[in-house]
């Protein structure tokens, strides 16, 4: 029986117009209409692209999803991950039915309960019990469902002296309280779930992993979870969906998945980057990026120098090149930009340019990703070059810089001067 | 492994069939409906002093004013009813026609946030203004009716059995708003233009309407018009079995019956389709 699948998606797409949605829409329609007349094609289906925010495209639609198809079986939790802007929360929507997909199907059995936000509906002049009557009849709970379990929920909420009160006196905790344990209460044989980690205290936030993992391990339902919180990811779900610019980049057990993931889908550490041809169509172009002595492993503290050639096809006014870094997480680490200095933003004259920079010794122990763009001033990038160059860093050092580990808590590694004055003496 | 034979209990598609309305889901939410006619009620007086007797006050104070204003000083015929009640019933039936059009029509606006973020069946949210609409109508119906038996003790008006006519007039009003409504939520959806369209068309649409004159005063070249109006016919029907004043046409009660019908089937029909992916472009 566990192994009966509850989803199916076929060929899931989705198509979004970007740019001001609104404006143009009777000419695209009367195109559309006309085109359908003929027996044709709709025409803007074509031309959406790959979801890939960092290239500046012309045209207005945008794939947000592309062909996904997946399984998923009962009793299964399923752990979408991706960069922001991957695709995941329209995967959500799509499976919550509050739009639906362009192309493709999915197929389900069983009760669908979605959680994309908590308290959706909660009108802040009703009592808290009032509120959880229709957010639970908004989520789809019949009366008597809500009042078989209205005490578990206050119970789980911590709100029983509040409970008719107007939710709009709750402090911001309780009221997110609230309006997950109305939610953590469905009956339903699917859980969708997004992000809504994201808000409440830990303790909180541990209750509520708690919650999920009871519905999914010990009743034995179906939980899909969205969030950038890898940790919360990885320990609670068994199967895992990695999204990225929309397309589906693995689908299969969580550490594979985690461990894809991490890697940016590149199955190598890039140590260079090197054009595949050179052209002279673009203002200007990157033709090699590399580490100094090809060394990509590093200690902590030491420096990282990045060597760049740069040919520049037409003047430019102010061309600005910049490294984005991401961490394991794929979370932007720091981003380098040259536009602070005067002089690179002069204006460049046809040739070819070698630069090269030196990054800070700040980073921890991890992985992480380097993303190169030139740029020319108040403009859109002439070119961008995703995962680049990848490095490590590891921790091999001694003993008196042990403060700098990784144990100890923070994002960077930096070295400071603690300066002791004694101003009484004991004796 | 799972098994050929799969029954699926649900299909998402991206095609979605016009005439595919699901009645056995929509049953299944009738809580929520409950829900948000309570919240829709509970809230209109919440923090108030006069509470639900706001329902009351506001028509009473716009009666008055029009009796001043186009009764005493324009000097417009009611027929021989009584200005009082005479406006009073057009205010009372046509400011719920008025609310609930307007509602219904921004409903996709007013509730994109929810919209956005869970799925119900969508027509919930236009059955749900239209029964909210008519507790507030009929609290203020039963006023009307109190002050039209004041006036029937006085001997000024002559109620007659076309009375028994008035659930089928409001149920052609409800027909007609929601009809009316949802076809153009659906279409603001995409041409946000129509909002501001709908705000004053409703204002001018109440001049087109027998509300606060009787049919009798219309000059006849302009009568062909106003008859084109689906509301004429249910507002003199009204009138005549209230007040005894007037005519009665059946001919214009029935083509009424007819648009508004023909109108609900539309609204519910390109209401149904815009709904699944309306939140796209709202």
């Amino acid at each position: 029986m566990n192994n009966q699948t509850v989803i199916r998606a076929e060929n899931i797409s989705k198509l979004y117009r970007l740019g001001e949605v609104g404006t143009g829409t009777i000419s695209h329609d009367l195109n559309r209409a006309w085109k359908k007349i003929l027996g044709k094609e709709d025409p803007y289906l074509k031309i959406g692209q790959i979801n890939d925010r960092n290239t500046n495209s012309p045209n207005d639609y945008v794939w947000s999803l592309q062909n996904i198809n997946f399984e998923i079986n009962q009793g299964d939790t399923v752990g979408i991950i991706g960069r922001n802007g991957a695709g995941k929360s329209t995967l959500l929507k799509l499976l919550s039915k509050v739009t639906k997909p362009t192309t493709g199907n999915f197929k389900l059995k069983g009760r669908i309960a979605s959680l994309l936000e908590v308290g959706t509906g909660f009108h802040p002049e009703m009592t808290g019990r009032e509120n959880i009557f229709l957010n639970g009849a908004i989520l789809g709970m019949t009366k008597n469902e809500i009042k078989r379990k209205f005490d578990e929920i206050v119970d789980f909420a911590g709100v029983e002296r509040y409970v008719d009160t107007p939710v709009k006196r709750y402090s911001s905790g309780m009221y997110v309280r609230l309006a997950f344990a109305v939610a953590a209460n469905l009956e339903s044989e699917i859980l969708i779930v997004d992000e809504v980690l994201a808000v409440g205290d830990s303790e909180f936030q541990k209750k509520c992993l708690g919650k999920m993992s009871d519905i999914s391990k010990g009743e034995g339902r179906t939980v899909l979870f969205v969030s950038h919180n890898i940790s919360a990811v990885k320990n609670l779900c068994t199967k895992g969906l990695y999204l990225k610019n929309g397309e589906n980049c693995g689908f299969g057990e969580i550490d594979t998945i985690i461990n894809s993931y991490i890697r940016g889908g590149a199955e190598d550490l890039n140590i260079s980057y090197k054009a595949n041809k050179i052209s002279k169509d673009t203002k200007a172009q990157i033709i090699e990026v590399k580490f100094r002595d090809d060394i990509n492993t590093f200690n902590v503290f030491e420096e990282i120098y990045i060597d760049f050639k740069i040919n520049v096809n037409q003047d430019i006014q102010g061309c600005t090149p910049m490294i984005i870094v991401y961490d394991s997480y794929q979370e932007i680490f720091k981003t380098f930009a040259s536009d602070v200095d005067t002089q690179i933003l002069k204006n460049w004259s046809i040739g070819e340019y070698n630069y090269s920079i030196k990054l800070p010794p700040i980073f921890k122990k991890g992985n992480y990703f380097i993303n190169v763009e030139i740029g020319e001033l108040m403009a859109y990038p002439v070119e961008f070059i995703g995962n680049a160059l990848t490095f490590t860093v590891n921790e091999n050092f001694q003993a008196e810089f042990k403060s700098y580990s990784s144990i100890r808590t923070g994002m960077v590694a930096y070295d400071i001067k603690w300066e002791k004055e004694s101003i009484i003496k004991s004796k | 492994m799972s098994t050929k034979s799969q029954k699926w209990t649900e299909v998402i598609e991206s095609k979605n069939s016009l005439f595919k309305i699901d009645l056995v889901e929509l049953w299944r939410y009738k809580d929520l409906l409950y829900m948000l006619v309570k919240r829709d009620f509970v809230t209109f007086y919440k923090q108030t002093i006069l509470g639900p007797l706001w329902f009351i006050i506001q028509p009473i104070i716009m009666t008055l004013t029009y009796v001043v204003i186009f009764g005493n000083i324009a000097g417009i015929s009611t027929d021989g009813t009584p200005r009082f009640v005479f406006y009073l019933s057009g205010i009372t039936f046509w400011s719920y026609f008025s609310e609930t059009l307007n509602k219904v029509s921004t409903v996709f606006k007013d509730n994109a946030s929810m919209l956005g973020k869970v799925y119900f069946p969508r027509l919930i949210l236009p059955i749900s203004i239209v029964i909210s609409g008519l507790i507030k109508f009929f609290i203020q119906f039963f006023i009307f009716i109190l002050f039209l038996f004041y006036y029937f003790k006085t001997g000024t008006i002559h109620p007659n059995y076309w009375i028994l006519l008035t659930p089928f007039l409001i149920a052609l009003i409800v027909t007609l708003s929601l009809g009316f409504g949802m076809l153009i939520s659906s279409l603001t959806t995409k041409y946000k233009d129509l909002i501001f369209l709908i705000t004053f068309g409703i204002q001018l649409l109440m001049f087109a309407t027998p509300v606060l004159y009787p049919l009798s005063i219309i000059p006849s070249k302009y009568i062909f018009f106003i008859k084109l109006n689906p509301l004429t016919g249910i507002f003199e029907c009204f009138r005549y079995g209230f007040f005894g004043n007037g005519d009665i046409n059946l001919g214009l009660l029935f083509s009424s019956t007819i648009i508004s019908i023909v109108i609900l089937i539309i609204g519910v029909l390109i209401f149904n389709k815009v709904e699944k992916d309306f939140i796209d472009t709202v």
